[in-house]
C-alpha cells in the first residue's frame, strides 16, 4: 500500500464507527497499542551531511533500509544519529522519495551510481516516478548496451588465444572471421580481395569495345570476344580461388547450416554458379540466350568485398533496418505514380501522335518527372498536362524527401556506433595492458620487497634499506600476508616473465646449466623452499645433476631488463643471505606431500653477471637451496605452479 | 479562516489592449486557464493550533501529527471527494468502496462545500475517537441520514447497507445473495423503529442503540486509534 495511506488509517479505522449501529455480531477487540512514542526527529548523517526527518517519514516504507531496523545497525550511539558513509547528493532523491512517495531521477548524474545507490537503501528500481521513469530507463538501455557492445567486443575482437587443444577447422574459422589473427590469414583476405577486383574489372573491360586488326571494313568487337582465351583463362583462375575458399568456410564453419543460410555465403555462391553452369551447359543456340544471362549474375561478385568493406556492411544494415520506411517510399511512390500517370494520360488523350500511349507508358514519364530526372524523351503537350506536369514534379521532390532524413539518421546511428565499438577495442589494448601494468607494480613491490631483504627479522633495523622501512602499516600487512602465504604453499610469488619463461624451459626440456648464485639471492624464501623438501632436494639434486639450475639474480636482472623494468637491486647484506636455519625448521609443510614443482630455466651463461658466484654455501640446506628439481613426470606440475619460486 | 487564492488575473490586464485578432484569442485562452488555475491554487490553511486544541479532544502533538500526515497527502489543504474514494479503495481493494466513501464525506462536509477542510476533519476525528458516546452515536445518525432531513427511512439504509456490502466485494463466503442487504435492513428497522412509522429519529436511534450492549462494547473499541 502507498505510503500516504498510512496517514489515513486512523481516519478509516474512526470511519468504521458508522457500522457500529449495523454490526449483527460483536466486532472483534482492537488490536493491543503499543505505546505510541511521540513522532520523534531522527538525524540521518551521510558523509557530513545531515538530514533530519521525522521518524514517521520514513517507516512509511518498512521494507526498505531505512524504514527497517536494518538502520540500526548504523546508528552511532555516541552522536546519536544514523551515519552513512555514501554520496549526500544521492541521498536528496531517497529521502524525498520517503516524503513525497515520488522516486525522481536526478538528470546529471549516472545512471549506474543512482542504482547503486538504489540497491544499498532498498528501493526497487521500479519505484522511479512516472515522470522520470521513461528517461531512466532510457539511459539504463543505453548504458547496458554499451556494456553489451564492450564485453562482446572482448570476446569476438582478437581475442584470448585459442586453447591449444582446438582443432584445424576451429582455428581456420578463426582465421576467416579475424584477419588480423595470424599472417596467413591477412595474406587470404588480401588475395581473394584482389581476386575480387580482378574478376570484376576483368568482367567490365571484357565489353569495352576493342578495334580489331586492320581490316576492312575495321570491326569493332568487345575485347570479351577478341581475346577469349585469355579471357576464360582469368575467369576459371578467379572461381577456382572463390571455389576454394567456400569450401573452406563451409569445412570450417561451426554450424554448416546456420552458414550456409547466411548472407555471404549466398553471395558466394551466386558468383560462382553461373561459371559451373556455364561449363556444363552445352553451348547451343538454344540455351546460349539464357546463358548469357546467366553471366549478369558474374558481377554479383561485387558484393563479396562487403566481408572486406566494413561500410558496406553497415550500409546493408541500415537498409535492413529501414525497411519500413523503405517500404513506405515505394508505396507513396506508387501511388503518386499511379495517380499522375492517370491523369497525365487522360490528359494527353487528345493529341494526336502523343507518346502517352497508355498509362503504363505515362508510367516512365512520371517518375522521370517526379524524381527530377526530366529526359524529355516524353513532353506534354497540352496545358492541363503541362499544368498536371508541374504538379507531378513538385509534389515528387516532397515524397522522395520526406522517408529519406529518417534512412541517414539511422546510417549515421549505426555507423558511429560502429566507430565507437571500433575505437572501444583499440581503446581496449591499452587499457588492458595499462592495468596489467599497474597490478604488476603491486606484485613487484612484494618481490622488490623481498629482495630488498625485508623478509629477514628486524633485528637488523637500520642495515633495513630505507625503502623497506618506510613502507606504510597497510603495505607490511599486506606484505606479511602475502609472505605468510608462501610460507604456507611453499611456494613463493615471482614475475611473469620468469615462469613464462621457466615455462618454455620446461616444454623446451633445455639445456641447463647450474649456477648458484646464490649470493645475490635472498636465500631466506628459497632456503625455506629447499629445506622445506631437502631431502628431495638432495636426491633430486643427485640425479638431476645436470639438469637444474636457478634463476640467478643476473638472469633476473636481464629478464628485468627485457621486461624494460628497471629494478635497482638492493643492498646485498651478507647477513640477510644467510639463511636462518631455525626459520626453515620451523616450517612444518611436510615435503612428502610438497609438490616440489618447481621449474627450472637456463641460465645463458653468457649473461652471467659478476655477482653470481658459485659461493660455497654455509650450511647444508644451502647446498640443495641453488637446486631446484623439475619433476617433469608429474601431470599436476604445470596448472599448478602459477607462482614459481625464484631465486 | 486564510483562504489564500493565488489569481494572477490581476497581472494581465495590465498589458497594452491592442485590436489584433491574435491577441483577443490570447486573453481567451490565458483567461481561460488562469480559471482552472484559481480553482487549483486555492490554498486553505487551518486555525490555529490552539484553537484547534481547544475545540477537539486531540493534545497539540496529536494534532501536529496528524496535521503533518494531512498537509503530506493534500499540499492545498482541503480533500475532496475524490481523494477521500481513492483513500478507501486502497484499504477495502476488494470491493467497492466508493459509494460508502461518498456518504462518508458527506458526513464530514458539514458545511457541505465539497471538500473538506484541515478543522472538518480534525472534528470529526474528534468525536469518533473521542468523543462521548452520545456524540458518536449522534454523528452515525448524522451519517445514516444521506439527505440531512433529520430522519432515516428505509431507503437511505438500503443505500447505506448496499454501499457497506460493495466494499466486501463479490468473494465472500457465504456467497451474498441478492436480499442478504434488504433483511439486515429490516433487522435494523425492527430494531431501531420504536414505533413502526418506518422512520428512525434521532432519540429512537439513541435509545435503540443505547439498549443494546453489544453497540456499547463496540463504541469502546475505536478509542485508541490515535
Amino acid at each position: 500500500m502507498a505510503a500516504g495511506v498510512a496517514t489515513w488509517l486512523p481516519f478509516a479505522r474512526a470511519a468504521a464507527v458508522g457500522w457500529l449501529p449495523l454490526a449483527q455480531q460483536p466486532l472483534p477487540p482492537a488490536p493491543g497499542v503499543k505505546a505510541s512514542r511521540g513522532d520523534e526527529v531522527l538525524v540521518v548523517n551521510v558523509s557530513g551531511r545531515r538530514f533530519e526527518t521525522w521518524k514517521n517519514t520514513l517507516d512509511r516504507y518498512p521494507d526498505t533500509l531505512l524504514g527497517s531496523s536494518e538502520k540500526e545497525f548504523f546508528y552511532d550511539a555516541d552522536s546519536g544519529e544514523y551515519f552513512f558513509d555514501r554520496d549526500p547528493d544521492m541521498f536528496r532523491h531517497v529521502l524525498n522519495f520517503y516524503r513525497t512517495g515520488r522516486l525522481h531521477c536526478p538528470r546529471q548524474e549516472c545512471i549506474q551510481a543512482f542504482d547503486e545507490e538504489l540497491a544499498f537503501y532498498g528501493l526497487v528500481p521500479e519505484l522511479v516516478g512516472d515522470c522520470c521513469l521513461e528517461e531512466y530507463r532510457d539511459r539504463k538501455k543505453e548504458n547496458a548496451q554499451r556494456l553489451a557492445e564492450d564485453e562482446e567486443a572482448e570476446q569476438t575482437g582478437d581475442g584470448p588465444a585459442l586453447p591449444a587443444g582446438s582443432s584445424i577447422r576451429q582455428r581456420l574459422w578463426r582465421a576467416f572471421e579475424n584477419p588480423h589473427t595470424s599472417t596467413a590469414a591477412l595474406v587470404f583476405y588480401y588475395v581473394t580481395g584482389f581476386f575480387i577486383a580482378v574478376s570484376v574489372i576483368a568482367n567490365v573491360v571484357e565489353t569495352i569495345p576493342c578495334r580489331g586488326p586492320a581490316r576492312r571494313p575495321p570491326r569493332e568487337q568487345p575485347c570479351g570476344d577478341r581475346f577469349p582465351l585469355a579471357f576464360f583463362c582469368m575467369d576459371t583462375a578467379c572461381v577456382l580461388i572463390f571455389t576454394g575458399e567456400y569450401l573452406l568456410r563451409l569445412f570450417a564453419a561451426p554450424s554448416r547450416c546456420r552458414f550456409l543460410r547466411s548472407v555471404m555465403s549466398l553471395i558466394d555462391v551466386v558468383a560462382i554458379l553461373p561459371y559451373y553452369i556455364g561449363l556444363l551447359v552445352p553451348k547451343n543456340e538454344d540455351v546460349s540466350g539464357a546463358f548469357v544471362t546467366l553471366r549478369v549474375f558474374r558481377v554479383f561478385r561485387i558484393f563479396k568485398f562487403s566481408r572486406h568493406s566494413q561500410g558496406l556492411r553497415i550500409l546493408g544494415y541500415t537498409l535492413k533496418s529501414c525497411a519500413s520506411e523503405l517500404g513506405f517510399l515505394l508505396f507513396s511512390l506508387t501511388m503518386a505514380i499511379i495517380i499522375f500517370a492517370t491523369v497525365m494520360f487522360y490528359a494527353e488523350k487528345g493529341t494526336s501522335k502523343t507518346n502517352f500511349t497508355s498509362i503504363p507508358a505515362a508510367f516512365w514519364y512520371t517518375i522521370v518527372t517526379m524524381t527530377t530526372l526530366g529526359y524529355g524523351d516524353m513532353v506534354p503537350s497540352t496545358i492541363a498536362g503541362k499544368i498536371f506536369g508541374s504538379i507531378c514534379s513538385l509534389s515528387g521532390v516532397l515524397v522522395i524527401a520526406l522517408p529519406v532524413p529518417v534512412i541517414v539518421s539511422n546510417f549515421s546511428r549505426i555507423y558511429h556506433q560502429n566507430q565507437r565499438a571500433d575505437k572501444r577495442r583499440a581503446q581496449q589494448k591499452v587499457r588492458l595492458a595499462r592495468i596489467r601494468l599497474a597490478k604488476s607494480g603491486t606484485t613487484n613491490a612484494f618481490l622488490q620487497y623481498k629482495q630488498n631483504g625485508g623478509l629477514e627479522d628486524n633485528g637488523s633495523g637500520e642495515e633495513q634499506a630505507l625503502c623497506v622501512r618506510n613502507r606504510s602499516a597497510f603495505e607490511q600487512q599486506h606484505h606479511h600476508l602475502l609472505h605468510c602465504l608462501e610460507k604456507t604453499t611453499c611456494h613463493e610469488f615471482t614475475d611473469e616473465l620468469t615462469f613464462s619463461e621457466a615455462l618454455g624451459a620446461v616444454s623446451l626440456g633445455g639445456r641447463t646449466s647450474r649456477s648458484t648464485s646464490v649470493s645475490s639471492q635472498p636465500v631466506g624464501p628459497s632456503s625455506l623452499l629447499s629445506s622445506c623438501c631437502p631431502r628431495r632436494a638432495k636426491r633430486r639434486a643427485i640425479r638431476l645433476a645436470n639438469s637444474t639450475a636457478s634463476v640467478s639474480r643476473g638472469s633476473m636482472q636481464e629478464l628485468d631488463t627485457l621486461a624494460g623494468l628497471r629494478r635497482s637491486p638492493g643492498p646485498q647484506s651478507r647477513s640477510s643471505l644467510n639463511a636462518k636455519p631455525h626459520d626453515s625448521l620451523d616450517l612444518n609443510c611436510d615435503s612428502r606431500d610438497f609438490v616440489a614443482a618447481i621449474i627450472s630455466i637456463p641460465t645463458p651463461p653468457a649473461n652471467t653477471p659478476d655477482e653470481s658466484q658459485p659461493s660455497s654455501p654455509g650450511g647444508g640446506g644451502r647446498a640443495s637451496s641453488t637446486l631446484r628439481n623439475s619433476r617433469l613426470g608429474t601431470p599436476c606440475l604445470l596448472p599448478e605452479t602459477v607462482k614459481i619460486s625464484s631465486l | 479562516m486564510g483562504a489564500v487564492g493565488n489569481s494572477s488575473s490581476l497581472q494581465t490586464k495590465q498589458r497594452e489592449p491592442s485590436k489584433d485578432i491574435a491577441w483577443w484569442y490570447y486573453q481567451y485562452q490565458r483567461d481561460k486557464i488562469e480559471d482552472e488555475l484559481e480553482m487549483t491554487m486555492v490554498c486553505h490553511r487551518p486555525e490555529g493550533l490552539e484553537q484547534l486544541e481547544a475545540q477537539t479532544n486531540f493534545t497539540k502533538r496529536e494534532l501536529q501529527v496528524l496535521y503533518r500526515g494531512f498537509k503530506n497527502e493534500c499540499p492545498s489543504g482541503v480533500v475532496n471527494e475524490e481523494t477521500f474514494k481513492q483513500i478507501y479503495a486502497q484499504f477495502f481493494p476488494h470491493g467497492d468502496a466508493s459509494t460508502y466513501a461518498h456518504y462518508l464525506f458527506n458526513a464530514f462536509d458539514t458545511t457541505q462545500t465539497g471538500s473538506v477542510k484541515f478543522e472538518d476533519f480534525v472534528t470529526a476525528l474528534s468525536i469518533l475517537l473521542r468523543g462521548t458516546v452520545h456524540e458518536k452515536l449522534r454523528w452515525t445518525f448524522n451519517l445514516y441520514d444521506i439527505n440531512k432531513d433529520g430522519y432515516i427511512n428505509k431507503e437511505e439504509m438500503m443505500d447505506i447497507v448496499k454501499a457497506i456490502y460493495d466494499m466486501m466485494g463479490k468473494y465472500t463466503y457465504p456467497v451474498l445473495k441478492e436480499d442478504t442487504p434488504r433483511q439486515h435492513v429490516d433487522v435494523f428497522f425492527q430494531k431501531m423503529d420504536k414505533n413502526k412509522d418506518g422512520i428512525v429519529t434521532l432519540d429512537e436511534f439513541l435509545e435503540s442503540c443505547q439498549e443494546d450492549d453489544n453497540i456499547m462494547r463496540s463504541l469502546q473499541l475505536f478509542q485508541n486509534v490515535m
